[in-house]
């Protein structure tokens, strides 16, 4: 088979490469106090990644590469850019954390560095081999990071569950892809959706599918494969938590979108009542939970669950011809959205954390008085993952929803009204965390002179805040770039 | 299409959009500044809104005018789709005029913690969505309108409100989240079925297209959606919580306005829309209401706070509305409208009474107070004259609230039993006595005898500039439109009729 090299397609991911590794040689040549400028490489090596990425863009069409296996198209485009602006950010919300934490900085890019490139893999991975590469690309540097405060026996426990339950997991897929792999006799996934297609739904078929997708609900947290997440999150760095619920979750739900959609679409009586259950749980464990946290790591650990199962409901209703390309759609403009308000609100909590030192709810008192602006801010982020108007996350749910009605069946229906009282249960814990920045009293001991925040952090509350104030107001933009990227299916 | 047609919708609803964000803009330390600038954007605002007023073709009030539609989310098909009818009208200057009064009102007594800027942020951000969602004629713009009046209103009660604030705020917030959830469903299931999120295209088609067992279903998410906001009876129990504890401004807003988006609900989508469901809600929509009408009566009579009073007297009068709105006749859904202005104006001005009431004696306990009429005569003369305006006395606004919405149970639509309407207009009459049984009685505790002993002495301040400036107009009103109310019936009528006209 001649290999094709087309460089331009895989240009933004040499880009990534290239920085990965002049960021792990510069570090032994930065003197200790030079150490920060591993991070200006690290973030100029992930905008210049973006520049190719828009020339793809304009030239348009799809180019398929290794057979195959990696296909760029306006999708693998569309999450190749997000996952580089979600790097970018996490870049901007590590920084100081990092650098006063006395950390190894150089390190720290470069193994959040690697794990995008594994992201970036999986939006055009096409093949179940490449896919579970990407995977493991993506998984491995998060175990470390997990456990980058490695005095910190919390942070430890993090980094060994996650590990544990990471390797579990894709055992437990990789048993599944191998049975898939023996039925149809092709790992590529145009040759799996093939063979579904044509050949009914075997059992041994539906028990693949359902080992495969039981490995990736590990990876997106969804209930009941979610026990890691909070105890993880809660014990690593809070900007490797953000990175985690955001980026690794992503990845994860690409490579759903990839199976899913790509592979296994015919045999949609096999997937479509897992996911269903997995969907259903997840919004309604992760928030009823969610109420109970006093921490606001954990309780955004249990949020994120719960966005999880939102993001799961229109995979459980795609099977239905008619709403397949807007379920696509609508997962895709919901991790958009949910990636930039999830982050935006981790960079809020850090920069708060900065003056409170503690990360129970209550230590966030009367915010507002010393700091109003990252109070508004807060809150907007807070209201716009409960999907209050107009605020980014509306659009999030709206989209959800109207791939639930276009599918309008009755079970459809039936997972629709439990996201609609799922997202009026997670108004009360969101809402829960403004009534302490706006209706309480500030704590004793906490210093009451306005907070200062280092200017990467308000750049990156800056660039996450404006994106959901815009999409809020005009979704378009998003709707637009979901209808582009939705166009390769 | 001059400039001022294409323009002016879109002015009215966005220009405290602007306003807002001067005030965030201006330093907290300048509060003159900021109370100028929101003021300034208000009566701006309302400027449009007279202009509005004055260019619209009252001949031709049954149409959509100033409308402006444009692109907005072609990917969902949803359109920035603005227009005024006859029946927006009333509303959409209502919602005007009263911002600005709350701004008068609140000019020198902010509540505890002050806070003018971000207080009145608030009250500008309000304005966009009170505004927005009575001229929207695209579901989502609409939704988006709804909704948008939460937040605001949420923190004014959380952060400006009485000591049970915490709990009221959320309550009133789950509350309405919740309907509106299901009426969000309810919208899209209207798209998949209909195709089209355009208002006016949806009320033209009358029904067409869906069987009548899926209208009765979308129309069930709906009714949620519009009846948890009225509130009708038994989806209330957030209304006293949050008119007790919310500031007076905030009472003011949420009584006079907010109440309405949920009966313009009702009257712009879901009775338009899907005329066969609402046929079949209708008896019970009707039965809500005047068991609402009742059991707010009677609550009232249980009540020893003052505001809770007029709090529970929202829900009775706003079942007289819903009972017109349930006939599905064009006499019955005039008369709600006219229900809501009048409603508006009067509960209004009650609850701005209620706030300078408690602002001079801090208390609302009615057992406590006694005597206003002495203490303060002016004051206790404009709460006798409010008092009497809400149980409609003949001549005052509120009768034309009350009386044709009675009227219309006798003979309601066509395949409505009339029987059943019959029964529920007598029901309905029962309430009026009540509604003057409770607010005589609670004029009689505030404003007569003697003051008791613990403000005897005390130095009450009677009416001053700013409240005559932000009660004068409401008091007009309520006598203008009780001796003319053909003032709204002219102009809700042709639309009222061209929509449910049959």
């Amino acid at each position: 088979m001649k290999v094709h090299w087309d460089l331009h397609a895989l240009a933004p991911l040499v880009a990534v490469t290239v920085t990965i590794v002049v960021v792990l040689i510069a570090d032994f040549f930065f003197e200790y106090r030079e150490r920060f400028k591993t991070y200006q490489l690290a973030a100029f090596g992930t905008l210049a990644a973006l520049i190719p990425i828009i020339t793809l863009a304009r030239d348009g069409g799809t180019r398929s590469l290794f057979g195959g296996a990696f296909v760029v198209d306006t999708y693998t485009l569309a999450f190749q850019g997000f996952f580089l602006i979600v790097a970018y950010v996490t870049l901007l919300i590590s920084v100081d954390h990092i650098g006063e934490g006395d950390y190894y900085q150089g390190e720290f890019y470069v193994l959040v560095l690697t794990s995008t490139l594994g992201m970036m893999i999986m939006a055009g991975a096409r093949d179940l081999i490449t896919i579970f590469v990407a995977l493991e690309m993506i998984s491995i540097p998060t175990f470390v990071l997990a456990g980058w405060r490695k005095h910190d026996t919390r942070s430890n426990e993090a980094a060994v569950k996650y590990f544990i339950i990471g390797v579990l997991s894709s055992a437990v897929m990789l048993y599944g892809i191998s049975m898939v792999y023996g039925l149809s006799g092709s790992t590529s996934l145009s040759g799996i959706a093939e063979y579904a297609g044509s050949a009914g739904t075997p059992a041994l078929l539906s028990i693949a599918i359902f080992l495969t997708i039981v490995g990736f609900a590990f990876k997106i947290s969804a209930v009941p494969f979610h026990f890691w997440a909070p105890d993880t999150y809660d014990g690593a760095p809070i900007p490797v938590t953000a990175f985690l619920s955001v980026a690794s979750k992503a990845g994860g739900f690409v490579a759903l979108l990839n199976v899913i959609f790509f592979g296994f679409y015919a045999s949609h009586t096999s997937w479509q009542p897992i996911i269903w259950v997995l969907a259903a749980l997840s919004m309604t464990v992760g928030n009823l939970v969610a109420i109970r946290q006093t921490s606001i790591v954990r309780m955004l650990a249990y949020s994120s669950i719960a966005q999880g199962g939102f993001m799961l409901v229109p995979f459980a209703v795609a099977g239905v011809g008619s709403s397949k390309h807007a379920s696509f759609e609508a997962v895709i403009v919901y991790i958009l959205i949910y990636g930039a308000m999830n982050l935006g609100m981790f960079a809020c909590v850090i920069a708060a954390m900065r003056r409170t030192q503690s990360d129970e709810i209550s230590s966030f008192g009367g915010m507002s008085k010393y700091s109003p602006i990252l109070a508004v801010m807060t809150s907007a982020f807070l209201f716009s993952l409960a999907g209050i108007p107009p605020l980014a996350g509306w659009f999030a749910k709206f989209v959800m929803f109207r791939s639930v009605l276009d599918a309008g069946t009755t079970p459809a229906v039936i997972l629709g009204v439990i996201a609609a009282l799922n997202s009026v249960i997670a108004f009360f814990y969101y809402a829960g965390v403004a009534r302490a920045i706006w209706f309480r009293e500030t704590p004793e001991g906490i210093d009451l002179r306005p907070l200062k925040t280092p200017f990467a952090l308000n750049a990156a509350i800056a660039i996450t805040g404006s994106f959901v104030l815009i999409v809020g107001i005009y979704p378009q933009v998003i709707a637009r770039l979901g209808e582009l990227a939705g166009a390769a299916l | 299409m001059d400039w001022f047609d294409s323009w002016a919708l879109t002015l009215a609803v966005f220009l405290p959009a602007v306003g807002l964000v001067l005030v965030l803009a201006t330093p907290k330390a300048q509060e003159q500044t900021v109370k100028v600038i929101a003021l300034l954007t208000t009566i701006v605002t309302a400027a449009v809104g007279i202009g509005i007023l004055t260019k619209f073709n009252y001949n031709r009030s049954g149409s959509l005018q100033f409308v402006v539609n444009k692109s907005w989310i072609p990917v969902i098909d949803a359109r920035y789709h603005l227009g005024i009818d006859g029946i927006a009208l009333p509303m959409f200057a209502l919602s005007m005029l009263i911002t600005i009064l709350c701004i008068i009102y609140s000019w020198n007594h902010f509540p505890e913690p002050h806070n003018p800027k971000a207080f009145l942020a608030l009250i500008l951000l309000l304005e966009v969505g009170m505004n927005g969602t009575f001229v929207a004629q695209d579901l989502i713009l609409f939704f988006i309108f709804f909704e948008v009046v939460l937040l605001p209103m949420f923190f004014m009660i959380g952060v400006w409100g009485g000591p049970n604030r915490e709990y009221a705020s959320i309550k009133f917030f789950l509350f309405t989240l919740f309907g509106s959830a299901l009426m969000l469903l309810s919208f899209l299931a209207l798209y998949f079925k209909l195709g089209s999120f355009q208002i006016p295209e949806l009320a033209r088609l009358h029904g067409a297209g869906i069987a009548h067992g899926t209208q009765v279903l979308i129309f069930a998410g709906l009714f949620l959606g519009f009846a948890i906001k009225v509130p009708m009876f038994p989806f209330h129990t957030w209304l006293p919580d949050a008119h007790t504890e919310a500031p007076t401004v905030g009472s003011v807003i949420l009584a006079a306005v907010l109440l309405k988006l949920g009966t313009f609900g009702f009257i712009r989508i879901a009775l338009p829309i899907l005329p066969s469901g609402a046929q079949t809600w209708a008896p019970w929509i009707g039965l809500l209401a005047v068991i609402g009408i009742i059991y707010g009566a009677l609550a009232c009579l249980a009540q020893t706070d003052m505001k809770r009073v007029i709090a529970f007297s929202s829900v009775s009068h706003m079942g007289f509305v819903m009972l017109g709105i349930a006939t599905l006749t064009t006499f019955g859904i005039n008369a709600a409208i006219f229900g809501m202005v009048a409603h508006g104006l009067i509960t209004g001005l009650l609850f701005f009474v209620a706030g300078s009431v408690q602002h001079n004696y801090h208390t609302r306990e009615m057992s406590r107070l006694g005597g206003l009429l002495q203490q303060a005569p002016r004051m206790g003369w404009i709460l006798g004259f409010a008092v009497m305006a809400s149980l409609g006395l003949p001549g005052l606004a509120g009768f034309w609230g009350e009386f044709p919405a009675i009227l219309s149970a006798y003979s309601p639509a066509a395949g409505l039993s009339e029987g059943l309407f019959r029964g529920f207009m007598a029901v309905a009459a029962i309430g009026t006595v009540l509604s003057a049984g409770y607010l005589l009685w609670m004029y009689q505790r505030v404003a007569f005898g003697v003051p008791k002993d613990e403000f005897a002495e005390a130095h009450i301040h009677d009416v001053g500039p700013a409240e005559w400036m932000a009660w004068t107009p409401l008091i007009l009103l309520t006598l203008a439109l009780g001796i003319y109310p053909q003032i709204i019936f002219g102009v809700t009528d042709r639309a009222v009729t061209r929509i449910f006209g049959g």
